[in-house]
């Protein structure tokens, strides 16, 4: 009836979980509570969990994001605990059984549900305003994505108190994978999150494209598209092309455990070797997929805080096409020490060499940019500039790693975890959080504070250096990944070092958790309160909207005359709002609550497939079919708003940018 | 959504006499390749070629009928996105025989 699930997999042995267990209850009551006390529900499902304005979406992948932030750095900070303890004949406070769960739930959670989270609902937001549309292509199959990958992300966290989690680290290598070496239920709770989001993520991929492609305002031609759309589109290819490939290595991996197929096994004629080819064949598009918008946040950033047009636009776009390409030709470099022959790996270590070229044509762009700008340091500049010195260490370390001979010694040490931290954290995390500083008050109405910004930037930093040259390091002195303990005395003093850095960082978490506070409570006074809509001096087209935007974003969808166009219109006076035309019907589509019916049978189903419990697992894929049919039948998805409706709103919004410019 | 410039989405969609005769064509390849296969009425090259050859105008009834490429002015956009899925899957089968074959010597792993 239950499968394998008993009561016997609830870890009530182990005390940590039992305490997690507890604080996440009581958390969860007390939202809970608050919310039924508030009486909000109703609101919450009609204005957000149906809901399929991009906006609302956006919001709610980044509130995702940072909950799975919360999540992916309890692990590490409980990493770096056990070794800076682990020492010399100490045990730590981890039994191996649990390290490995941390170890692996951090970087699948950091991975999948930070950073594509953080990424999605960057696009979400600032993708359609950038373009002038007024949603996106499948509004439906945008929402049936969030609550995919949320779905996903609670069924990670299911783990912790059900069960186990993978302890094959984050990619789940054969054949330590397979059922043979790993017969408990982690490796599978894996493959079903990585699956479910895998859908989640393939649909933002096909809706973005189609977005750009075909929803760009009129006179909007591709060189005249702002950067940060450009690497949206960049991105959405790398995961339509990338993503299959996931799904079909880790599904191969899932007919291996389910099914008692052979394809990775080493006994039954399997190749492992080949799941690592097809793994690192989605991989590394996968950390361009990351970072590439990150770089397009810079793009846009830069040029505002520097009061100049970016430099070198034309370039910028083809450094982001030829990098795109690019990614996609360098995935040994994951495994050189795989035994491929010095053809192969010289081919993939040139072509990883050769990325570093248009990368570093990004980072002159943006230098050049700044160069003779009148620049505001502006928290937002802070994380920029933090990014292009943390991001250019990265790089260069890359390249060494990129050497086959030197990749040889660096494999699998520290000195690879330090590498990639290097450019995820100072690349991809440093440019999200910029882009939420940039564009917090054209989401919520209202800006970020600054001092808590620049206090969190600097903890970040200092942090980020604290915890990761020491890995470098100890890399260097021959420290493997993913120890439990050692007894290495030249060790112990540089881990502790990074303890002190991951404790920096916690406090950087602080001060970010902080900067939400004060700025929400100090969200009425005057010089928070983003009225024009256009708080930075923008360039592009979404800071020609009220903050927050309405819910059809331009009530005349305006015409693009230039590259930067809003900023093109400031300075020839001309109204991109078009304040006061003849206003017409706008046609929106409805809000649903298949999306989230449809995720909710997913979740069912992968629950249901990790323990064995055959009838539920159908009743969630009879389920998942059934909402899609039933939303392919439904007529009723679409709604106008009446014409003196939007002219209502938008009348209010001219009032108020009058009674600015009157003061 | 009702944006006037999505509406240039309207390239025809077939009719069903279009697909009937996509359909014949797709079944009678099939049935050949199944025929040349399991009536050994060819030698093995010569089984394999055919099958291959089958195989590959069987790619381009379906990317005609089904999926409506052709050269039309419309279609620039389908036979772009066509022409990168191919480059793409063909970096990913290329580089993966290429990889694993080169592994396979030095490991010995065949």
């Amino acid at each position: 009836m239950l499968g394998r699930l008993s009561l016997s997999a609830i870890p009530l042995d182990v005390p940590i979980l039992v305490g997690t267990f507890i604080g996440v209850v009581i958390v969860g009551v007390a939202v809970l509570g608050l919310i039924t006390y508030y009486g909000k529900w109703g609101y919450l499902w009609k204005e957000w969990f149906t809901s399929v304005d991009h906006k609302r979406l956006a919001v709610m992948y980044i509130i995702l994001a940072l909950v799975a932030l919360f999540r992916g750095f309890a692990d590490a900070i409980m990493m770096r605990t056990q070794l800076a303890l682990a020492y010399a004949g100490n045990p730590g406070y981890l039994p191996p059984h649990h390290y490995d769960q941390i170890f692996s739930a951090h970087g699948t959670i950091m991975i999948f549900f930070l950073a594509m989270a953080f990424m999605t609902g960057l696009f979400n937001f600032i993708v359609p305003l950038q373009i002038g549309a007024r949603d996106v292509a499948f509004p439906f199959l945008n929402n049936l994505s969030f609550w995919m990958t949320a779905v996903a992300f609670i069924l990670v966290n299911v783990s912790l108190f059900i069960g186990e989690f993978s302890q094959c680290g984050w990619l789940a290598y054969p054949p330590l994978s397979e059922n043979q070496f790993s017969p408990g239920v982690g490796v599978d709770y894996y493959i079903w999150a990585v699956q479910i989001s895998g859908v989640g993520t393939l649909l933002t991929g096909v809706n973005f494209f189609v977005t750009i492609v075909k929803m760009r305002a009129p006179g909007m031609t591709w060189m005249k598209m702002p950067v940060f759309t450009w690497t949206a589109f960049c991105a959405s290819i790398l995961i339509m092309v990338a993503f299959p490939v996931l799904t079909v290595a880790v599904g191969l991996l899932g007919m291996d455990r389910y099914f008692g197929m052979h394809f990775f096994t080493n006994d039954g004629g399997g190749n492992q070797m080949m799941y690592l080819n097809l793994i690192w064949a989605w991989g590394h598009p996968e950390v361009y997929i990351l970072v590439i918008p990150a770089f397009g946040v810079f793009s846009e950033v830069v040029p505002a805080f520097s009061g100049k047009p970016l430099f070198g636009y034309s370039t910028m776009v083809y450094a982001t096409c030829s990098i795109m390409v690019l990614s996609f030709l360098v995935w040994v470099h994951h495994f050189f020490t795989m035994g491929a022959g010095p053809d192969v790996n010289a081919f993939f270590g040139i072509a990883t060499m050769i990325i570093s070229i248009p990368t570093g044509v990004k980072l002159f762009n943006w230098l050049f940019t700044m160069y003779k700008g009148r620049i505001q340091f502006h928290a937002c500049m802070y994380w920029a500039v933090g990014f292009m010195i943390t991001f250019t260490i990265g790089g260069m370390t890359g390249v060494m790693l990129a050497i086959p001979g030197a990749d040889f010694v660096l494999h699998n040490s520290l000195f690879l975890i330090a590498h990639f931290h290097n450019t995820i954290i100072g690349g991809v995390y440093f440019g999200y959080i910029c882009g939420m500083n940039f564009w917090f008050p054209k989401v919520m109405g209202f800006k970020l504070d600054e001092t808590w910004g620049k206090r969190a930037f600097w903890f970040w930093f200092v942090g980020f250096y604290c915890a990761f040259v020491p890995l470098y390091i100890v890399g260097f002195e021959g420290m493997t990944r993913r120890l439990n303990h050692y007894d290495n005395p030249a060790w112990h003093p540089w881990l502790l070092v990074a303890e002190v850095g991951a404790v920096l960082v916690m406090l950087g978490i602080a001060c970010q958790l902080t900067q939400l506070y004060v700025s929400i409570r100090d969200r009425n006074l005057p010089q928070n309160r983003d009225v024009t809509g256009d708080p930075w001096n923008g360039r592009t087209l979404e800071w020609s909207t009220s903050s927050p935007p309405p819910v059809y974003n331009f009530a005349i969808v305006p015409h693009v005359h230039e590259l930067d166009t809003f900023m093109h219109d400031k300075e020839n006076g001309i109204d991109t709002r078009q304040a006061g035309a003849q206003y017409e019907a706008i046609h929106m589509p409805k809000n649903t609550s298949l999306g989230l019916a449809c995720a909710v049978f997913a979740l069912i189903f992968g629950f249901a497939a990790v323990w064995y419990i055959w009838w539920l697992a159908a009743v969630g894929l009879v389920g998942v079919i059934g909402t899609v049919i039933a939303r392919s039948a439904d007529k009723d998805i679409d709604y106008y708003i009446p014409a003196e409706e939007v002219a209502r709103i938008e009348n209010e919004h001219t009032r108020k940018l009058m009674a600015q410019a009157a003061e | 959504m009702s944006n006037p410039h999505t509406s240039s989405s309207g390239e025809s969609h077939g009719s069903v006499s279009s697909y009937i005769i996509g359909f014949v064509l797709a079944v009678v390849l099939t049935v050949l390749s199944f025929g040349v296969v399991m009536t050994h009425s060819l030698s093995p090259a010569g089984t394999l070629a055919a099958i291959s050859a089958l195989a590959l105008v069987q790619v381009l009834v379906h990317l005609h009928y089904f999926l409506h490429m052709g050269g039309s002015s419309e279609q620039r956009w389908n036979n772009m996105c066509f022409v990168f899925t191919v480059a793409f899957v063909a970096i990913l089968i290329v580089g993966t025989v290429f990889i694993m074959n080169n592994t396979a010597m030095h490991m010995m792993s065949r």
